[in-house]
Parts: structure tokens; C-alpha cells; sequence
């Protein structure tokens, strides 16, 4: 048949349009054999910004006017066969984007193949060992991140709850002139999971779950300084291990990281450490966990040059609750410091019987939180930073001090008043070290803040509902009287959806506490929304306030902006 | 042409399977298979969940509002929906190390009954071309994704179930 067809096609090939159709026969042939048997996913995202000049709070519209990031994924499976791309594409960049992106390309690619015992992948891949203290290769779009390593990795099964992983590759570093710019320096590493329950038969029945894991990484990059002799091979290595019995759980990890002198620590010597601890009980219809953290001289990057974001090897999330409400989760964010902090949090939920008293008809349920973070302490009597060792201090694993970075007590309540009604209220009362977790220009010292949020959920009939939001924060002064960062704010927002396709939602935030009477503004926006299946439609117009936007613990700044915003998203 | 016209004939059959195929593979999607684990450790095959009714896969996270209200409305009829067409949820978290120790906090203090997988390096999100939360899935018993949705406002719920009962109903 294909021989035929061939002989045909030679034949016939000074006729264009016996061609074009033999072309079309030989397109649906080949593509019944490849397309028939394999599976693709992916998607489409696309952002278009058109923005103006609005001097009241600073913002300036592009000379291009009109920006746009556009992002298309597609990935294939047939069998143990894989294969995957992303295309990218800036023209240009939206705003607060990271400034190396630019151009049209392709982002990301690889092949691989996987069977029960082994998973091959050449190319790009995403990767996380433990809780990614020492290794997280990931991606938040939002942001602008991405530390995709670009190499082999191969992870092995060889026997029932083991899992061993194997990785080599250079990270993506920025995307400039539609080409991927990889970081410097080579990150390799291996990572190893037990599951004792699985592997053992004879603790098949044992009453505790028990996994233990280890990591070892190490990234190497030429030692480029004439003066100090730098390490070129930097490992950071530790265990992990994770208990279950019964409604407890117990897990924690700890990792040491070699003497790294670089552009974050000010090239000191220091060996530096990550731990973190979980503890937690919960059984149904309640849930209690304690967590810690000791973080020292733990900034790992690929590259000892770079600073801000930039090819993070390891991933050190901050250790509280991240909040959804407008003005919580945007005006005060706290990111991890890398170069030492000591966390704590405490997070409590409880559902309230249906029926009972207190729970009412269709329960209550009661969320509290808090996390505090410190200051560790750093020991220097007897030490010079300046001998030959280029040791600057001494810490110990949560050696804190009494120097606060950040603090957060929070409380929640959610009822459903009846089939109609739904109610949550929500107090938070939030503290940050201005001089240590920088989140405004505008403040000085600690900014100690209370914040009330009240939110009502009225389903009209089957379809339509009306969602209110009311949040007010009130900033504590100053010791001298005078008023901290920009003041008091208020936001109100309303939201009326028509399931399943239609939303159309208001929101106004009103810095209404500013010294600077000048600067009382109000951010008014609107956003409506068509979705259909996996397709959204996003439209919205108004004032955007400058500030920190963080995701996961992870931030960047984004300028003011006043424009017009249109999005859409496609899942295939 | 003669030629021609022969191959076309030849070829007509395989134009008609390549189109059967087509909705075989091309319309009609399986889950892609990634190995995560639930919130007891436990490990677990996307692509063999191992429940022999409908399944809806529901991709949410701590920080997601409209995801929790929606799991939220789901676990007020899910004994009902159970009942009825013997479906299961699987609540896919795609809450990273930052908030992955809530989620089994959150799930057992909400006291849900779903099967809920810890997705912290977005794995599945990304194999399933998930763009942003929340995102709804629902897999006919032959594990085929025959309806999804990427929004949650009150009375999507009684869409997923409508779509959930044409399969039951079949």
C-alpha cells in the first residue's frame, strides 16, 4: 500500500493538486498510526494588557502601548513513550513582568520513556526532592519563575516502596530574543524514598507508616575571583523521614549545605543549614499542626553572581498561612530570608456539629492560626570574619533571637445561615519588620495591622448568586503618633455569577488613611468573565495598586497600572 | 489520475477508521498516568483509581476560595450523589511546601469524605493542562474525560451533577 502510494506520488508530482491530495491521503495514513494510539494534553494562556497614564498613582503607559504574553503547552504520551514543548511568547512583556523576557520561542522540550521500573527524561524537566530544601526545579507563570532544569533525569523503582532519582542539568535563567538564557553553573543530584511498610512485608501490619528519604545535590560553577579561592563544587545534602499512627503524623527533614561564598551571603565561608518540622493530629471534623523552621546561610543558586530570584536551586517557602482576602494577601506578604530566620506555626480548624447549638443546621466550622518568625541568633565573640577562614559567625539549629521579622494571628468563621445564606468572618492581625521583609517605601520599623473581613454568599435561585465582600485595615501608628506606610484602607467588593458561564464582579479599594491627603486614591476595577467548559474569558478594566505580589512565599514587585485587561485560558 | 482514483478508493476505508479513531483518541481523553500520593503517604496511579463508577477530579488548593466553596457544596451532596450514581471526587491539591502540611488539616477539619492526592510539584496540573484553579474533570467509568470546567460559582455543582447522572443513566 505505501509502496503504491509512493510510486503514485512520483508519478503524479507535476500535478500540484493530485499532489496536494495524495499529500492529504499520506497525512491521514501516517497520522492514523501516530495519532491513534497516544493521548494529548495541554494548554493555552494568553494575557493582553492595554494601558494608560495615570499620574494620581503613578502609572505610565508602555511607549508600545498594547502588551501581551501568550503561552502554549502541549504534551503527548503513546504507551511509555512521552514527549513535551512549550512555546512562549512576549510582544512585549506585560507589566511587573521580570525584565528578560522578550520574543517569541520555544520555552521548554524533552522526550522520554517510562515504564513500571524506570522514567527517563532527556531535555527540560521540573523536579522536587523531599520538601524541596535542597532541590525544586518549578514554575509559577504568574510570577514570572521558572528554574526548569534542562538535562537527564532518570528515576528508578527497582523494589516495591523504593524510589530512587537521578538528575543532571543547567537551570533556565531568563528567556531573551525567544531563546531560553540557561544559568552558569551545573546542578546535580540524587534523591532516595523508602517506604519501610511497603518494602518489608513483616512491618506490612506494623501500626506506624514509616518513610525515610535522603537527598544529596551538588551544583558546580568555575571559581572566576582573583582574590578568594571559591569552592567550584558546592554540595547540600540531608535526610528525611516521616511517621504516621494512628490520627498523628510527625515528619521533618534536614539539610546541610557546603561553605558557598557568594553574592547573597557577602562571600562569607559559613557552612549553612535548612530544617523543618511538622507535627500534626487530625481526625474527622478536626485538624490541629504545629510546624518549625531554622533556616541559616541557605540562599542556593546556580549561579553565586545572581541576587532577587534568579536560579534558586532549593525552594524555602515562609512558614504561614497564605491568605486570599484582597488586602491581606497583597499589602503586607512575607517571603522566607534565605540568610537566617526561625518560624513557628500553629494552625487549628474544627467543624461544628449540624444540629448542635453552636453549629446550627449545616455546621460551623472555626479556623485559627498563628506564625511567628525570628531573627536567629548570630555568635561572633571570638570570631574575625576577616582571618583566612572567612567564617563570619556562629548559629545553631533554632537559635533564635528576640527580633520579630513577622507575626500573624488569625481567625475564621464560616456558617451557612440557611440553604441560601452563606456567612464567613475573619480577623487578622498582622505584624512586619519593614527593615528586614521590605514590603512598602513608604513605612519605617515594625507596621502592626488589624484587619476585619466580612463576606455574605446569597444564591438568588439555582443559577444566579450574589457574593459581597467588605474588608477594612487599620494600621498602628507609630511610637512618635505619626502614621505608619500608607495608612488605613477599606475594600468592597460585589460579584453576581450565572453558573455555569458567566461572572461579572466590582471591586474598589480605598486608601482612605494616607498622611498624604493627595494620595487618598481609590483602585476601582471591574472584571467580567465568560467560561465554557475549559475555556475562560476574562475582561477587566480599572486601576491596579502598586505592590508586592507573592506566590507561594515568592514575590515580585508590580508597578501601578491603569488599563484595560484581557485573558484567555484553554485547557485541551 | 487513474491511479489516483485507485488509492483514493483504497484509502477510503482508512478514512473512515482514521475518523472513528479520531473520537476514540483525539475528542474522547484518558488521564494521563503520574504517580502521586494521597494525604496518608499512601501511593497512587492517576490513570487507575481503582473506583469502578464516574469520577470527578477536582483541582483546588488551601489559598483557593471559590475551590473550597466548591468542595464545600459538593460535601453537603455528596452521600446523595453516592447514593444515586455511585460516583467518587478526587480532590487534587496543588498546594506547594508552603501549604501542603494544611491541606490534611483542612480536609479532616472540613471533615470530607473525598479522596484527596498532594500534587506539590504540579505534576498532574501540568499533565492535564490545568491552567489555574479551580478545574473539574469528570471521567465516565472507562476513565474517558467527558465533561470539564474551569470556574466554580454557586449552581456548577448541580451542572457537574446533571452531567454526572447522563452517565449513570446511559
Amino acid at each position: 500500500m505505501r509502496r503504491g502510494m509512493k510510486k503514485n506520488y512520483m508519478k503524479k508530482s507535476k500535478n500540484l493538486r493530485a499532489n496536494n491530495w495524495i499529500s492529504f491521503v499520506i497525512i491521514l495514513f501516517v497520522g492514523q498510526y501516530v495519532w491513534s494510539q497516544g493521548n494529548f494534553t495541554g494548554n493555552i494562556e494568553s494575557t493582553f494588557q492595554y494601558l494608560n497614564d495615570d499620574p494620581v498613582i503613578n502609572a505610565i503607559q508602555p511607549p508600545s502601548k498594547g502588551l501581551v504574553n501568550s503561552y502554549m503547552n502541549v504534551f503527548y504520551t503513546n504507551a511509555g513513550f512521552k514527549a513535551g514543548m512549550r512555546l512562549e511568547s512576549y510582544l512585549p512583556r506585560i507589566q511587573g513582568y521580570p525584565n528578560r523576557f522578550d520574543g517569541t520561542g520555544l520555552g521548554m522540550r524533552y522526550v522520554g520513556y517510562s515504564n513500571s521500573k524506570v522514567d527517563v527524561t532527556l531535555g527540560h524537566f521540573y523536579e522536587q526532592f523531599g520538601n524541596g530544601l535542597a532541590l525544586r526545579a518549578y514554575e509559577d507563570r504568574a510570577l514570572g519563575y521558572d528554574n526548569i532544569l534542562d538535562g537527564a533525569r532518570i528515576i528508578f523503582k527497582p523494589y516495591k516502596g523504593i524510589q530512587i532519582k537521578g538528575v543532571y542539568g543547567q537551570q533556565r535563567l531568563s528567556f531573551e530574543a525567544g531563546r531560553v538564557v540557561n544559568s552558569e553553573g551545573i546542578v546535580r543530584g540524587v534523591d532516595a524514598d523508602i517506604h519501610l511498610n511497603e518494602t518489608f512485608t513483616k512491618l506490612t501490619a506494623f501500626p506506624v507508616d514509616v518513610i525515610l528519604g535522603g537527598s544529596f545535590v551538588s551544583k558546580y560553577q568555575l571559581d572566576d575571583d582573583d582574590q578568594l579561592i571559591l569552592p567550584e563544587n558546592v554540595g547540600a545534602y540531608g535526610g528525611r523521614m516521616k511517621l504516621q499512627y494512628k490520627n498523628f503524623r510527625l515528619d521533618g527533614e534536614y539539610i546541610q549545605k557546603e561553605q558557598d561564598p557568594s553574592l547573597d551571603n557577602g562571600k562569607i565561608y559559613n557552612f549553612g543549614h535548612a530544617a523543618v518540622v511538622n507535627f500534626g493530629y487530625s481526625k474527622k471534623g478536626i485538624g490541629f499542626s504545629l510546624s518549625a523552621k531554622s533556616v541559616d546561610n541557605m540562599s542556593y543558586r546556580s549561579d553565586r553572581n545572581k541576587e532577587l530570584q534568579d536560579v534558586f536551586i532549593n525552594y524555602l517557602p515562609a512558614l504561614n498561612k497564605t491568605h486570599t482576602y484582597n488586602l491581606v494577601a497583597t499589602l503586607y506578604p512575607y517571603a522566607t530570608q534565605p540568610l537566617g530566620e526561625v518560624a513557628y506555626q500553629a494552625d487549628f480548624l474544627y467543624t461544628i456539629k449540624k444540629g448542635s447549638t453552636l453549629g446550627g443546621k449545616y455546621g460551623t466550622t472555626l479556623g485559627l492560626n498563628a506564625s511567628t518568625t525570628y531573627r536567629p541568633v548570630q555568635h561572633t565573640s571570638g570570631i574575625n570574619q576577616f582571618d583566612s577562614s572567612r567564617v563570619a559567625y556562629e548559629t545553631h539549629l533554632f537559635d533564635k533571637s528576640d527580633s520579630l521579622y513577622w507575626r500573624d494571628i488569625n481567625v475564621n468563621i464560616t456558617r451557612r445561615i440557611n440553604k441560601k445564606l452563606l456567612l464567613l468572618v475573619s480577623y487578622f492581625n498582622i505584624t512586619i519588620n519593614n527593615d528586614i521583609a521590605k514590603v512598602s517605601n513608604d513605612a519605617t520599623g515594625i507596621i502592626s495591622s488589624h484587619i476585619g473581613v466580612l463576606e455574605a454568599s446569597y444564591k438568588i435561585n439555582s443559577k444566579h448568586n450574589i457574593r459581597v465582600e467588605l474588608q477594612g485595615m487599620f494600621v498602628n501608628k507609630k511610637d512618635d503618633g505619626t502614621i505608619n506606610d500608607k495608612g488605613n484602607w477599606a475594600t468592597a467588593l460585589i460579584e453576581y455569577t450565572v453558573s455555569p458561564s458567566y461572572f461579572v464582579s466590582f471591586i474598589n479599594q480605598f486608601n482612605y488613611g494616607n498622611p498624604d491627603a493627595n494620595k487618598r486614591v481609590n483602585y476601582p476595577n471591574l472584571t467580567c468573565g465568560y467560561i465554557h467548559e475549559s475555556t475562560r474569558v476574562m475582561l477587566s478594566y480599572g486601576r491596579q495598586r502598586a505592590g508586592l505580589f507573592c506566590v507561594g512565599g515568592v514575590c515580585r514587585f508590580v508597578p501601578a497600572n491603569n488599563g484595560l485587561t484581557l485573558s484567555f485560558t484553554q485547557s485541551f | 489520475m487513474k491511479h489516483f482514483t485507485i488509492a483514493l478508493l483504497i484509502c477510503i476505508p482508512f478514512l473512515a477508521k482514521t475518523q472513528l479513531i479520531k473520537t476514540d483518541s483525539l475528542d474522547v481523553k484518558k488521564v494521563p498516568s503520574v504517580l502521586l500520593k494521597d494525604i496518608n503517604g499512601k501511593q497512587v496511579n492517576t490513570a487507575a483509581f481503582g473506583f469502578s463508577g464516574p469520577v470527578v477530579i477536582s483541582f483546588w488548593a488551601t489559598w483557593c476560595a471559590p475551590c473550597k466553596k466548591e468542595l464545600m457544596a459538593i460535601h453537603d451532596l455528596y452521600e446523595e450523589w453516592q447514593t444515586e450514581t455511585g460516583v467518587n471526587l478526587v480532590a487534587v491539591s496543588i498546594d506547594d511546601e508552603k501549604t501542603k502540611r494544611d491541606v490534611i488539616t483542612y480536609v479532616n477539619g472540613k471533615a470530607w469524605d473525598y479522596t484527596v492526592l498532594l500534587d506539590p510539584n504540579g505534576d498532574f496540573k501540568r499533565s492535564m493542562g490545568v491552567n489555574n484553579v479551580p478545574h473539574t474533570f469528570l471521567l465516565d467509568k472507562n476513565g474517558n474525560i467527558v465533561y470539564t470546567h474551569n470556574n466554580y460559582a454557586p449552581g456548577d455543582e448541580e451542572k457537574l451533577y446533571e452531567e454526572i447522572k447522563k452517565l449513570t443513566s446511559e
